[in-house]
């Protein structure tokens, strides 16, 4: 099929406005706030400019747009060893635990931070029940900064009041920001509303970042911004496998349904090498709604069964055919392992499978009374059927809305829980992302730090100038919402140092602004060369919308690469299959066709969507072995194959050539193992 | 759910520079019909339910109906959030209906002053782990 191309014969050139900042922030989620508000410091003495643009309004952006109910990285008097430990326990065994010591040694302040702006944090009461953040602050109760003490929810977890987490965090970022034009002289700083579509790299060095591009959502205008570093936090993937919803549920993704893979795909097309982009994450939550179970499991001490009541994570016949195929893995019990447990069991059909929400309420009541009599104790409970509310309330509204539509009382009936369709992530129990150079304090091998490639700084990827962070900083899962604001922070403090360590730089890329125009504007030139060719745009042979394209990613990644259509099985003969599909989908992207600004945006979050599950599929192809057994299988090397496969697994694209290069990295154990568990 | 806008209470935010739906969804699913000067989600199949539009509608005149694809008819959930706190009113299919408050902020709306009190970033550090809030030696890992 021929390509299509834009001179802009048929749709109207947009404005063009060419921005020269210092350090642009891309993204406008946890970690790009994070990056704004420690960047600015270091940067207005130095008159450094600071730029963020932001896909959406960056009080409501991101992955914690809806808000939270709990910040689930919180060291207090945990040692961030025991964390790395637990963070390498849930991922099987492989992460950088040079990045995921840093960040637990990091994490703290920032969270401090969020109190001292106005975020409500859950505090212990002194007869051991917990305290609202208002009820807490009404008590004296002190700070986390001042050694207050928090509710856990588990051991890293802390309860907090998150409906305006994300509101206050971006206020903070946008003062910040504000600092910066004033320090600056710049008159705008912070766009919101501009989607990035691509980045260019520096017309003379060519592993260098000079400038991204992107347009504006609300009006016909391109934005080219050159910088002399960036710090990339364009969220992961969601929407890139078929949903087990069908239509409008679609929606109802559990990780947020705008985040397009633009993160991968941005830095992967500018050379960054990649790292463990085989690693998914499939959530197992309440059923379609995708409400949280973390507080059910953690707080009210919920137990899961299968329907005939058993508990299916201590079944010996489950846990020795198990171990058989994954080894010690097995013996710890993490989330993969979990959901292993449980597919079997809805395998052989003993499902659905049941929180068992109303035995965890009557324990708590019994509780409850015995200790503090008949109506204290039901004022307590009472305050704790509040509590498990606002744990939807504050981060999975519509879970509360199903449970109403479907009568359900938590006290009264249990609620069904599923594995979700596959997400690509690196801030929660994922780590599929960047391969970046991390501290060089803390003993880790120099290749990680001191020989990097593209220089010594925290969170650079390999390209030069192109820092990670939040959902694409790879190998480092177990970050949440607080390690991502933490590490964005890391991330500019370093762009900033590499930026005054390489003073006279001025970015330039090859590509005129033209060019870049006719490129992000093609869907338009498409549409409307062709759209009066038939009677229903919709149907027309010339071109592909943005919803059928997704459609077609989802239809592939969910039977050939291991989606819920198969239950999460594929092997080489599948995905290579997959792989050729998705070549030809790629190819047909150069028909994609917007309507709108809204469309224009569509298409190019789902190109996204493409290159990110292309590196996916690559990496599950390469590594011969099932390493997240409960995430995905791959049934031609059905076991953890430790001997030949405990490395990293890190791919480089090379866009001229569209080809993939995936190698073997060693992992290196820093911290010692955990003591053995007891059975 | 997917957002809906009632007709009769949607006033295409006349009064103000921008609608203001439009301007929070993250999804950029909201539209104005201009024709009409309302509002209105333009692709229903695309919203997370973070009830963003709905919390910020000054004219209240956003709910959310259920995924059809999944949920009965009947129930809804709808937010009054307030500069401090929240309330939430759940009515469920069978008529039940369930009334909570929480706290959203501790601090007045726009007071976040995040420099102030806090140190001067010192640029002989900016090589070394920490933030220019660190005052302590960061830990290491200890063989």
């Amino acid at each position: 099929m021929e390509k299509e191309t834009c001179n802009f014969s048929f749709c109207k050139k947009p404005a063009i406005e060419e921005i020269e900042t210092d350090l642009l922030l891309i993204g406008g989620g946890m970690a790009c706030c994070g990056a704004a508000f420690e960047g600015a410091r270091w940067a207005n003495p130095k008159k450094i400019k600071i730029t963020m643009v932001d896909k959406a309004a960056t009080d409501r952006s991101g992955a914690v747009a809806m808000g939270l109910s709990a910040i689930n990285t919180y060291m207090g008097d945990n040692d961030p060893v025991d964390y790395v430990k637990m963070v390498r326990n849930d991922l099987m065994g492989i992460i950088r635990e040079d990045l995921v010591y840093d960040l637990g040694r990091h994490v703290d302040d920032s969270v401090q931070l969020f109190e001292e702006w106005g975020l409500p944090i859950w505090k212990m009461g002194d007869d051991g029940f917990s305290l609202d953040g208002f009820q807490a602050k009404e008590a004296g109760k002190a700070m986390l900064k001042d050694g207050g003490k928090p509710v856990r929810s588990g051991k890293w977890q802390i309860m907090i009041n998150g409906e305006s987490y994300k509101v206050i965090v971006a206020e903070a970022a946008k003062v910040a920001l504000k600092t910066n034009r004033e320090a600056t002289g710049v008159a705008t700083n912070h766009f919101e509303r501009v989607f990035i579509v691509k980045l260019y790299n520096d017309a003379k060095e060519p592993n260098r970042v000079a400038a991204a591009a992107g347009f504006s959502v609300r009006e016909n205008k391109i934005y080219i911004f050159k910088a002399k570093a960036m710090v990339l936090a364009a969220g992961g993937a969601v929407n890139v496998f078929r949903p087990r919803s069908t239509q409008e549920g679609q929606g109802r993704a559990w990780y947020p349904v705008w985040n397009s893979g633009s993160g991968y795909a941005l830095g992967l097309q500018a050379g960054a090498e990649l790292t463990m982009m085989e690693n998914r994450f499939v959530p197992a939550r309440f059923k379609d709604g995708y409400g949280p179970v973390g507080a059910w499991f953690l707080f009210f001490k919920a137990k899961a069964t299968n329907s005939l009541g058993e508990d299916y994570c201590v079944n010996p016949e489950a846990l020795a055919e198990a171990k058989a195929k994954y080894g010690k893995y097995v013996d710890t019990l993490g989330t993969a392992i979990r959901n292993h447990l449980m597919m079997r069991d809805m395998k052989l059909g003993k499902g659905p499978i049941l929180m068992n929400t109303h035995h965890a309420m009557e324990a708590i009541n019994k509780t409850f009374k015995e200790k503090l009599g008949d109506k204290e104790g039901a004022k307590k409970v009472k305050h704790l059927e509040a509590e498990a509310w606002e744990d939807f309330l504050d981060m999975a509204i519509g879970q509360a809305g199903l449970w109403a539509a479907k009568n359900i009382e938590p006290d009264k009936v249990p609620s069904e829980i599923m594995p979700t369709e596959p997400y690509l992530l690196g801030s929660h129990a994922g780590c599929a992302g960047f391969w970046c150079c991390g501290p060089d304090d803390i003993g880790a091998p120099e290749e990680w730090n001191k020989k990097w490639p593209a220089g010594n700084y925290n969170r650079m990827s390999t390209v030069k100038g192109l820092f990670m962070c939040g959902d694409i900083c790879g190998a480092s899962g177990h970050k949440f919402s607080s390690g991502s604001h933490a590490e964005g922070r890391i991330a500019a403090k370093n762009a900033l140092a590499f930026m005054l360590d390489n003073p006279g730089y001025t970015p330039t890329i090859k590509e005129t602004a033209d060019h870049l125009a006719a490129e992000l504007y093609l869907p338009f030139e498409v549409y409307e060369k062709y759209k009066n060719h038939t009677t229903a745009p919709e149907i027309n042979p010339n071109y592909i919308k943005p919803k059928m394209l997704q459609t077609r990613l989802q239809k592939i990644a969910d039977e050939y690469f291991g989606g819920i259509g198969t239950w999460y099985m594929t092997s080489k003969t599948m995905l290579d299959e997959g792989l050729k599909q998705l070549q030809i989908l790629k190819e047909d992207t150069s028909k994609m066709a917007a309507r709108d600004l809204h469309e224009l945006m569509r298409c190019w979050e789902n190109y996204h969507r493409i290159l990110s599950v292309e590196a996916h599929a690559r990496h599950i192809l390469f590594r011969e072995e099932s390493r997240y057994p409960g995430y995905y299988y791959r049934g031609d090397f059905d076991k953890i194959d430790d001997t030949n496969w405990k490395c990293f697994v890190n791919s480089k694209y090379d866009q001229a050539t569209d080809k993939w290069e995936v190698k073997k990295v060693p992992y290196v154990q820093m911290v010692e193992d955990a003591a053995p568990v007891k059975h | 759910m997917p957002s809906y806008v009632i007709t009769e209470k949607c006033d295409g935010c006349k009064a103000q520079d921008k609608t203001a739906c439009q301007y929070i969804c993250p999804n950029d699913l909201m539209a104005l019909n201009r024709d009409l000067m309302k509002a209105y989600n333009q692709e229903p199949e695309q919203c997370w339910e973070c009830y963003n539009c709905v919390k910020i509608c000054p004219q209240q005149a956003i709910e959310i109906r259920a995924y059809q694809d999944f949920a009965p008819l009947g129930a809804n959930v709808i937010p009054m959030r307030g500069t401090d706190s929240i309330m939430w009113t759940i009515k469920f299919r069978n008529g039940l209906l369930k009334r909570f408050k929480f706290p959203i902020r501790t601090t007045a709306e726009g007071s976040v002053d995040p420099f102030k009190g806090k140190p001067e970033a010192d640029m002989a550090k900016i090589k070394q782990p920490g933030y220019f809030t660190t005052s302590k030696p960061m830990p290491v890992i200890k063989k």
